[in-house]
């Protein structure tokens, strides 16, 4: 309940500030829940933004049960779906149902390594994560927009992006929810990271790795007593985060642009925080507030086209101000404390 | 002589490109020290950096820029502090989302200032700083080493970041040691921006930064949360950037190494150096935690 008053309190907070930009809140949510939520097309897009929230909000919440803030998974699915466009350029000969197979084992293992090697740092050398993710975003993206512009640059377009993966490589002539919402990049990984989203909620809830590693984060001193290793499982909850943040690049390149574009993500792996933070680091509580965010992100792109003061960027507003409303709890003690001084 | 030319290039180089690092790390040493954490730095500077070249613009003057950044950079300092003390809101999350907020706020002002999509214009040559702040922030550090350790205000923040029970028993309220800590943290994290957009750069141009913010605080932890050592950890993560722009376009024989290979060498560097060289380092031992 609280949260989601916090998420009202940012939301109300974002759109009174554009007051200062002289347009009226009022017009602006309504700009908002139209361009989200007005059209099948519109939704179709809302969905196509909700998949890989869905995903890196999965990934910043298992790393928070084993006690880590993963602020890396931005760099994790880069590596992803850089991995996914070069197994599809590189090797264009293998069939259908095994190639989309490989290039998205191959993406999320690899991704599953950008996290493995943080999770490792943070066991054994006792490295802080968040600031060792965030000098890992760099790195990835570095190495990332090399090997896009060298090793399997786009041949026919001027644009930062690489060359268009084998056609067997998608899946989507089977794909039904992309013919659900024709013209959108919304696709059948929208199901996948609905059934790993319930598939992670059972692993921590139910079966004793998951307490494990819940007790790893939760205690680490008293899981040690107990006999659970809190370094293998702080390595283990980092390569997964890694692997879970991968899963983008089964929604961006195998399921829709079948290609690399430098770019692509409007911060995916931050948003993802907030998502995570919304729903508590609840894999079933992610679902609905990767909805909203996605929801929110798709109309806050849209007032660039509807107003002529607001950008894009108004989207960050939004979603900083809606990750402070959640995590500022503390004003229910706050004001309770003001009024009894009064 | 041509290589003693060189060197000392290369030095001064290195000093100009460690001018917003050392006033950032600065910032962090006194927020983590009181006992917050400081993931905010980032937007901080960022802030400081916009208000600096957009007043800096309009008065042309860098020194008005630097002031305007300074007062911008105790507002934000303060409302960090209001929501991780006053809101108890978690720390490194709050800090992120800072961070978010003023990259969103700031296009949002210039498109409302220059409607332009996130830069400012530029500052004339004669507007812009030759070198006084790599002087301030050099100093900056001898006056908050000299401060913390010999001062009894000093000792306040200490004792707030390490045992905030005894400084209270001792009536001094923590909290507010750490108010004034975090407040002041804003403050000079802003100066680190603005030494970006008023004296490495003549504008603002979007996400001028690119990640001194964590740097710094990568620094911090490498200097063990120390004055002079973070210093010196600042010169050292600058000596490594003034080395990857001057390597630019290297060859190894007749193979050119690829530039985004020497662009991330500053943070494959803080990678290295916080995973292998800092051995164990102590933190506060309050830090990151609520105060009862």
């Amino acid at each position: 309940m609280k949260r989601i008053f916090g998420f009202l309190l940012g939301l109300t907070l974002a759109l009174l500030l554009t007051l200062f930009a002289g347009e009226n809140p009022i017009n602006i949510f309504m700009v908002l829940l139209r361009s989200a939520f007005g059209s099948t097309y519109d939704l179709g897009i809302t969905l196509s933004y909700t998949t890989p929230l869905l995903f890196c909000g999965l990934s910043v919440a298992i790393a928070f049960h084993a006690g880590l803030f993963n602020i890396g998974a931005e760099g994790q699915l880069t590596m992803a779906v850089v991995t996914a466009a070069a197994i599809g350029v590189l090797f264009p000969n293998v069939p259908f149902p095994l190639a989309p197979l490989f290039a998205f084992f191959a993406a999320i293992l690899v991704s599953g390594f950008w996290g493995w090697i943080v999770g490792m740092l943070r066991a054994y050398r006792g490295s802080h994560e968040v600031i060792i993710t965030i000098m890992m975003n760099f790195i990835a993206a570095g190495l990332a927009s090399w090997f896009t512009l060298h090793i399997i640059p786009s041949s026919d377009s001027q644009n930062p992006e690489s060359a268009m993966v084998a056609p067997q490589y998608m899946f989507k002539d089977y794909d039904l929810i992309a013919r659900f919402f024709p013209d959108t990049p919304a696709n059948a990984s929208l199901g996948v990271a609905l059934v790993t989203a319930v598939l992670l909620w059972v692993f921590l809830w139910k079966t004793s790795w998951g307490y494990e590693l819940r007790a790893a984060g939760t205690n680490p001193d008293a899981a040690h007593r107990a006999g659970i290793s809190e370094k293998r499982w702080q390595i283990m909850a980092m390569a997964m985060a890694g692997a879970l943040a991968g899963g983008v690049a089964l929604s961006e390149v195998l399921g829709s642009a079948g290609q690399y574009r430098i770019g692509f993500s409007p911060d995916y792996g931050f948003i993802g925080i907030a998502v995570a933070l919304m729903a508590n680091n609840n894999p079933l509580g992610i679902i609905i507030s990767a909805f909203l965010m996605g929801a929110l992100h798709k109309g806050a792109t849209d007032l660039d086209l509807e107003t002529t003061t607001i950008t894009r960027d108004f989207s960050r507003i939004l979603q900083a101000l809606i990750i402070l409303g959640v995590t500022a709890q503390g004003y229910w003690a706050w004001i309770k404390h003001k009024r009894k001084k009064q | 002589m041509e290589y003693i030319l060189l060197v000392s290039a290369f030095a001064l180089a290195t000093l100009r490109l460690a001018t917003p690092l050392i006033f950032a790390a600065m910032g962090g040493l006194m927020s983590e020290r009181s006992g917050v954490i400081n993931l905010a730095l980032e937007g901080f500077m960022l802030m400081g950096a916009f208000t600096g070249a957009v007043v800096g613009y309009y008065f042309e003057s860098a020194w008005a820029g630097w002031f305007a950044a300074g007062a911008v950079g105790l507002m934000i300092g303060l409302l960090y502090a209001f929501f991780v003390i006053a809101l108890k809101a978690e720390q490194v999350i709050t800090g992120m989302a800072f961070n978010l907020l003023v990259m969103g706020l700031i296009p949002f002002l210039t498109k409302i200032l220059f409607n332009s999509t996130g830069s400012t214009p530029s500052l004339l040559v004669d507007d812009r700083f030759t070198f006084e702040p790599t002087i301030m922030a050099i100093a900056m550090v001898g006056l908050i080493a000299w401060w913390l350790y010999k001062t009894r205000s000093g000792l306040w923040v200490l004792f707030a970041g390490e045992h905030p029970e005894a400084l209270a028993t001792s009536g001094v309220s923590p909290a507010k040691v750490r108010w004034m800590a975090v407040t002041l943290s804003g403050f000079i994290a802003a100066w680190g921006g603005a030494s970006l957009s008023l004296f490495l750069a003549s504008s603002y141009s979007p996400m001028m930064t690119s990640g001194r913010g964590y740097m710094a605080l990568a620094a911090l932890i490498f200097g063990k949360w120390k004055p002079i050592p973070a210093l010196m950890a600042c010169l050292f993560f600058a000596f490594v950037d003034a080395l990857q722009m001057r390597l630019q376009g290297l060859h190894i024989g007749s193979f050119e190494v690829p530039v985004q290979f020497i662009q991330i060498l500053p943070y494959v560097v803080t990678v290295v150096a916080l995973a292998g060289f800092i051995g164990k380092s102590q933190a506060p031992k309050a830090l990151g935690q609520e105060l009862h």
